[in-house]
């Protein structure tokens, strides 16, 4: 009983407050808004101290009768309020349910990432977290919920699909007087539910507008190649701060959290152009890499080649050395022995060196002081012979000669023999 | 019975008075009462009002920031005689609700013409002074504030406000964007061109520059290899100076045996001698006399 008691004590105060009482205050001649300071009803928007409910009733009771023409009881008596009402009981449990029902209307949720702006009789009153929440029922306050943390996209220059474009949109002339094709996307949310609500007609149509207005006057004021290529990340910055700027004057309650830039790129009409100047950087670099290259392989040949000289030189040097060095050394020593014997020694050297010469050569001996005058030699024919490597042919004119078939004989054999012939000479001149 | 009856009676009747008499004015909005047609009372602070029934009436006007939109984009002439076009937002609000009512008897159509009437003005005058380049980067946000302030101040007098004029998109017509589509595609030709001509230049100077090196290096390799072999010839002909030194005559000797020796290698000499050379001189008497 006591619960429902304590239940019914808003509503009861809440029709006297704003229902019966100025309707009195009406009838008594006193300002509304005076009344409404009544010190007997608390200060507006404060739902700390209603009256006691006993007293409440009562003069519910005694003002109902008061208005009605004095017809209802006027026992101002007893703890129970029903009890007074001259209504049938089942009519009073149909007010009393009513009551609840209306009341119950109160009662709503607001959601994760959502507030609950309330307004009582149109005037903003709180705005109210997430939770189960109730307010007075309509028609005193109304409550309007607010998805403050959703992410809402706003795209420009396209539709759902950046292939999709929308030229008009996305076409900008760049400071330069060039044209681009630009399409780029904001996200955002709400960070003032308030402002949100009550400062423009159509706050979420304003974050296109600035987008635009924006992102035009930014373009506007930059070169073409800045936006195509390396300001593209600058350029998203500094749209969204202006924009927000923008967005902060109209106080619109909106927070961008971000500008994406989709795609900048030059119209349709040019592109081909474009992306063949592209390609001619890649070629630059291509040529400039094949040159390299050439660079790369030319090089380091001429070094081998350096080394290789080098070397030679270096062999060259060390094969002269060591051959002056050999013949030197085997010239002292035949020197020392021809100082000891310079007559014997110089005449065996002689004679050595002519046999070595003429045993391996072709020889022809004429006596010209035996023959007559003329004597014909076919040297042409003898060189023919021993060309065509022919053995055993001696065409000497001379009947004595010293070996038969000289010109079988190796070089080895001819040194062999030469050797033993220098051999058995030494034996003969000993003696 | 009679009582509850007069109850119920007197309630309904009760209320529906009261709800002529009551009225609320929401946050977004300004509210004006009207009697008999003459302003009484102007509300801007949103709240629960009292009026007399049916002789008091009220009208609400909303008092949010609007947008004036303009849906096709306005022609205008530069300075230097070029076509733009230009669409651009207004964003105006109810700032005081008599004037407001008074001038436009409330409609906004009406007010927005007028807007849209001053600030499409103020802009031809403005652009007709300008070149295409100011308007469109240099001097944009001139243009803006001097059109909200003009705009502004006149729209004042009309009980609105002008919060912002602000120039979406300044184009060229298509006729134009064509000539600069043809200029834009010659430009790329020309730094396409550029940049593959630089690229070949780089490129010779590189392999130019790999030649030089090549014949520098094999030049210096062939000096250092020539000082090289020179020391080995010197020190050679040091070693056989030093060695043949010792008897000149000896070596003239000594030497043109080798020489003999190597020059009649083969058979394809021919010699064709006389017997009576020194060499031969034994095979003439035994005793090698004459």
């Amino acid at each position: 009983m006591k619960l429902i008691k304590d239940f019914l004590r808003v509503p009861v105060w809440v029709v006297q407050r704003y229902l019966l009482w100025p309707l009195a205050a009406v009838r008594r001649g006193v300002p509304i808004a005076m009344a409404w300071n009544d010190p007997q009803w608390g200060n507006s928007g404060k739902r700390d101290g209603p009256p006691d409910l006993d007293e409440l009733w009562r003069n519910f009771n005694r003002r109902l009768n008061g208005l009605f023409g004095g017809k209802g009881s006027g026992g101002p008596q007893g703890g129970g309020g029903g009890r007074e009402f001259n209504l049938p009981g089942g009519a009073g449990v149909l007010v009393v349910l009513a009551l609840l029902l209306w009341l119950a209307s109160g009662f709503y949720i607001v959601d994760a990432g959502e507030r609950g702006v309330v307004l009582r009789f149109g005037k903003y009153l709180e705005t109210t977290q997430p939770g189960p929440r109730w307010h007075l029922p309509y028609p005193v306050e109304t409550v309007e919920e607010v998805n403050i943390e959703q992410v809402r996209t706003v795209e420009v220059g396209y539709k759902n699909n950046v292939k999709a474009k929308v030229l008009a949109e996305a076409l900008m002339l760049t400071d330069d007087e060039n044209i681009i094709d630009l399409q780029f996307s904001i996200q955002y949310t709400l960070k003032d539910p308030e402002d949100y609500l009550f400062s423009n007609r159509h706050p979420d149509e304003a974050v296109k507008q600035v987008a635009e207005t924006v992102m035009r006057e930014i373009v506007g004021k930059s070169k073409m190649d800045y936006v195509l290529y390396e300001g593209r990340a600058d350029i998203a910055a500094r749209a969204t701060k202006l924009m927000q700027e923008l967005l902060d004057r109209y106080k619109t309650g909106i927070n961008i959290s971000k500008v994406n830039m989709q795609q900048a790129q030059p119209p349709e009409q040019v592109q081909a152009a474009f992306d063949d100047a592209v390609k001619a950087g890649q070629d630059r670099e291509r040529l400039k890499n094949e040159g390299q290259a050439y660079a790369n392989d030319v090089i380091p040949k001429a070094r081998g080649v350096a080394a290789r000289l080098l070397e030679e030189a270096n062999g060259h040097k060390a094969r002269v050395v060591a051959q002056a060095e050999g013949d030197a050394a085997r010239f002292k020593q035949i020197l020392a022995e021809y100082n000891k014997a310079p007559q014997v020694t110089r005449e065996r050297l002689y004679q050595d060196a002519m046999q070595q010469v003429l045993s391996s050569t072709t020889k022809v001996l004429v006596d010209d002081k035996q023959g007559g005058n003329l004597i014909y030699l076919p040297l042409d024919k003898l060189m023919q012979l021993t060309g065509a490597g022919q053995s055993g042919l001696d065409i000497q004119p001379q009947p004595a000669a010293p070996q038969s078939t000289p010109n079988t004989t190796t070089p080895q054999d001819s040194l062999f023999r030469s050797r033993d012939a220098f051999r058995s000479r030494d034996r003969e001149a000993r003696p | 019975m009679k009582n509850p009856l007069n109850l119920i009676i007197g309630l309904v009747a009760s209320l529906l008075l009261f709800s002529l008499s009551v009225y609320t004015v929401d946050q977004r909005q300004a509210a004006m009462v009207f009697q008999l047609g003459e302003i009484v009372q102007v509300h801007k602070s949103p709240g629960l009002y009292l009026k007399l029934p049916f002789v008091q009436n009220v009208r609400y006007f909303d008092t949010r920031i609007l947008t004036l939109d303009a849906a096709e984009p306005e022609r205008f002439i530069t300075s230097e005689k070029k076509n733009v076009l230009v669409d651009y937002y207004i964003k105006w609000r109810v700032f005081d609700v008599e004037k407001y009512y008074v001038s436009f008897n409330g409609d906004e159509v009406r007010a927005e013409n007028r807007l849209f009437q001053t600030v499409n003005d103020g802009m031809r005058a403005e652009f007709g002074r300008r070149s295409v380049h100011d308007v469109v980067s240099g001097e944009r946000d001139d243009v803006m504030n001097l059109l909200r302030a003009k705009a502004d101040q006149d729209a004042r007098r009309f009980g609105v406000q002008v919060m912002d004029v602000r120039i979406k998109r300044v184009d060229l017509p298509t006729e134009v964007s064509e000539s600069v589509y043809r200029r834009m595609d010659a430009e790329r030709k020309r730094v396409a061109n550029e940049l593959r001509s630089t690229g070949a230049a780089e490129a010779e100077k590189i392999r130019a520059d790999a030649d030089r090196q090549r014949e520098i290096i094999i030049a210096e390799a062939y000096r250092e290899a020539q000082k090289i072999k020179g020391e080995g010839d010197g020190k050679a002909a040091a070693i056989y100076g030093e060695a043949y030194g010792r008897n000149p005559e000896f070596y003239a000797f000594y030497r043109s045996m080798d020489a003999y020796r190597q020059s009649f290698a083969g058979k394809n000499d021919v010699m064709v001698l006389q017997p009576n050379s020194e060499f031969f001189r034994y095979m003439k008497s035994p005793r090698g006399g004459k």
